[in-house]
């Protein structure tokens, strides 16, 4: 009965994430999944309480950083990243691609794939348009780095963050082990873009627009600068980086001083109490059997064959459900095997979404229901891309984990 | 005579500049750009991959905005380039498949070789080689840039039977 009702409580808040009717926020019935899961007592009040402690500090890094992105926006700072490659690439269209390599690798690695996402590629379309350049492998760039980039820091994805306490490795070290993963998962997007497109690279015009004048946001830089040196810093100095994020966005913010309400829904509320309602039900279900389903699938141990393993399962269920929840069911079960396999299962679920241009089967599946009529999108390319790309990064990133494991 | 240029970013001068040349004086002539609708598309539902988000509207003008703008701007480079009277046409969808639809009634297709500078299979990109495969009037081929000297490279993959 409790495996039953936690179970269909974990589907109903998938669905709501996936369909986002207006009627049914994911949000509302992620909390209206928690409450039933500790109503029926599929999980007792001490464990919703335990599930929360552990989630707690995640949701409030997750806000810090948010609002540190959001100060970069108000700051200018997208907008000078877009001058930058503007200027940088001088008409080449090719050159703008390592440039959007570069910023787009940066950005995410710093503040997040959603800032990546939600900030830079819009300026990264109209820099390339007015370059002018087809647009088409600078928006894709953005679009995979999004997800491949996102390997380097424990800020650089919500995966990231929710592994990042649960591995029990510090900052520096964290990045340390995923320096190699990530510098090898950009060598390969390099070479597959550049081969994909080498024809819209290959030729620029010679029209000479006034580029951009390049206003760089010193401050937020040198913001952004220290808080960087701050995670770094921050096990040396025993401050949990929370602290050190927050620290950052309140400068950022105190300067800009944008209006309240701005500030409180920059920081996403309603993401922040969907992560904390599907942790309670997934919690509930990891204790009626889907921890066990889960850990008789994954391989066990830190070896490199049970490393690769773990990446391709977590691979696969991140396109099955989307990466957050992914991340939440498989992380309790390989977190038991150390950090290796806890990083291996990061390189799957932030690497793996590549493959579907929607994140996720059943979001591509819904979607093709509900929008049947609508303008067919040609996710052709993406597709390509995604097959040409996602299996050899998820295997010579895994093999990279595995070297920076027996040297860092 | 009915003449349709391609228009492409990084190839369009050499278009313009051979159509000039080799296009009859009294041709109607058409500029074609199309934008593809797929990297709109990738640009703004990315937010719809981050499960569980509500990103706040991006500031600024909206993508098919610029995306028009641009076009536009280009078409317009391309006009006073040309020096003489031509249509403007400005498309959006999968590229390669509008610039076979828009060629439809015309006699010819101005269109530029978008890939190496030597003769050859690579020489046309995926979607060139579509256009020059589907296109339904007589079809100029040019020279992007000044092509590089020797002979042209081999195409392992369909050589005609030897002697």
């Amino acid at each position: 009965m409790n495996e039953a009702v936690s179970l269909v409580a974990l589907a109903a808040i998938l669905i709501a994430a996936v369909a986002r009717a207006r009627w049914a926020p994911d949000w509302v019935v992620a909390v209206l999944g928690a409450a039933l899961v500790l109503a029926v007592g599929a999980i007792s009040f001490s464990g919703a309480r335990s599930a929360l402690r552990e989630l707690g500090p995640t949701v409030g890094f997750l806000a810090a950083l948010l609002l540190l992105a959001d100060g970069c926006r108000r700051a200018g700072m997208f907008d000078a990243l877009g001058a930058w490659m503007a200027r940088g690439a001088r008409q080449s269209p090719s050159r703008l691609l390592a440039l959007v390599f570069i910023a787009a690798a940066a950005t995410t690695a710093v503040l997040s794939l959603d800032a990546t996402i939600v900030l830079l590629t819009p300026i990264v379309f109209a820099t390339a348009a007015r370059l002018p350049a087809n647009p088409r492998p600078h928006v894709y760039a953005c679009s995979h780095l999004a997800n491949s980039a996102s390997l380097l820091l424990p800020v650089s994805n919500l995966t990231n963050l929710l592994a990042f306490h649960a591995s029990g490795l510090s900052f520096a070290r964290f990045g340390g082990l995923m320096a190699l993963p990530w510098l090898v998962a950009l060598a390969i997007e390099w070479l597959i873009f550049t081969r994909s497109f080498s024809s819209e690279l290959r030729h620029s015009a010679t029209r000479r627009p006034q580029p951009p004048a390049l206003d760089l946001p010193v401050f937020a830089l040198c913001v952004l600068a220290a808080t960087l040196a701050g995670f770094v810093l921050s096990s040396a100095v025993g401050v949990a980086p929370v602290w050190v994020a927050a620290a950052g966005a309140l400068v950022l913010q105190v300067r800009a001083r944008p209006p309240l309400k701005e500030l409180v829904l920059a920081t996403e509320p309603t993401l922040l109490v969907f992560v904390l309602g599907l942790g309670i039900v997934v919690a509930a279900a990891g204790q009626h059997g889907l921890s066990g389903a889960v850990t008789s699938i994954l391989p066990d141990g830190h070896e490199l064959p049970a490393l690769l393993g773990i990446a391709a399962v977590s691979a696969v269920a991140a396109n099955l459900v989307n990466n957050l929840p992914a991340t939440l069911i498989i992380l309790p079960v390989v977190a038991a095997s150390g950090p290796g396999a806890v990083l291996a299962m990061l390189v799957g679920v932030n690497v793996g979404p590549n493959l579907t241009y929607v994140g996720s089967l059943a979001t591509l599946l819904w979607r093709r229901i509900v929008h049947a009529h609508d303008e067919e999108t040609d996710i052709g390319e993406f597709t390509r891309l995604g097959v040409r790309t996602v299996p050899l990064i998820l295997v010579a990133s895994t093999l990279a984990l595995w070297l920076a494991l027996q040297v860092v | 005579m009915r003449a349709v240029v391609w228009i492409a970013e990084g190839t369009w001068e050499a278009c313009v500049d051979h159509a000039l040349e080799l296009v009859p004086g009294d041709a109607e002539m058409t500029l074609l750009h199309v934008a593809p609708a797929d990297v709109e598309d990738v640009a703004a539902r990315g937010a719809a991959r981050l499960l569980g988000r509500r990103p706040p509207p991006v500031p600024g003008p909206p993508l098919r905005a610029i995306a028009e703008e641009e076009a536009q701007a280009l078409l317009a480079s391309a006009q006073s380039r040309l020096g003489r009277a031509a249509q403007l046409e400005s498309r959006r969808g999968r590229v390669e498949r509008e610039v076979v639809d828009a060629c439809a009634g015309a006699d010819l297709l101005v269109v530029a070789r978008d890939g190496e500078l030597r003769a050859g299979p690579k020489s046309l990109g995926p979607q060139t080689r579509f256009v020059v495969d589907h296109a339904p009037c007589q079809v100029l081929l040019v020279w992007a840039a000044e092509p590089a000297p020797g002979p042209p490279e081999p195409d392992r993959h369909r050589q005609p039977p030897g002697p």
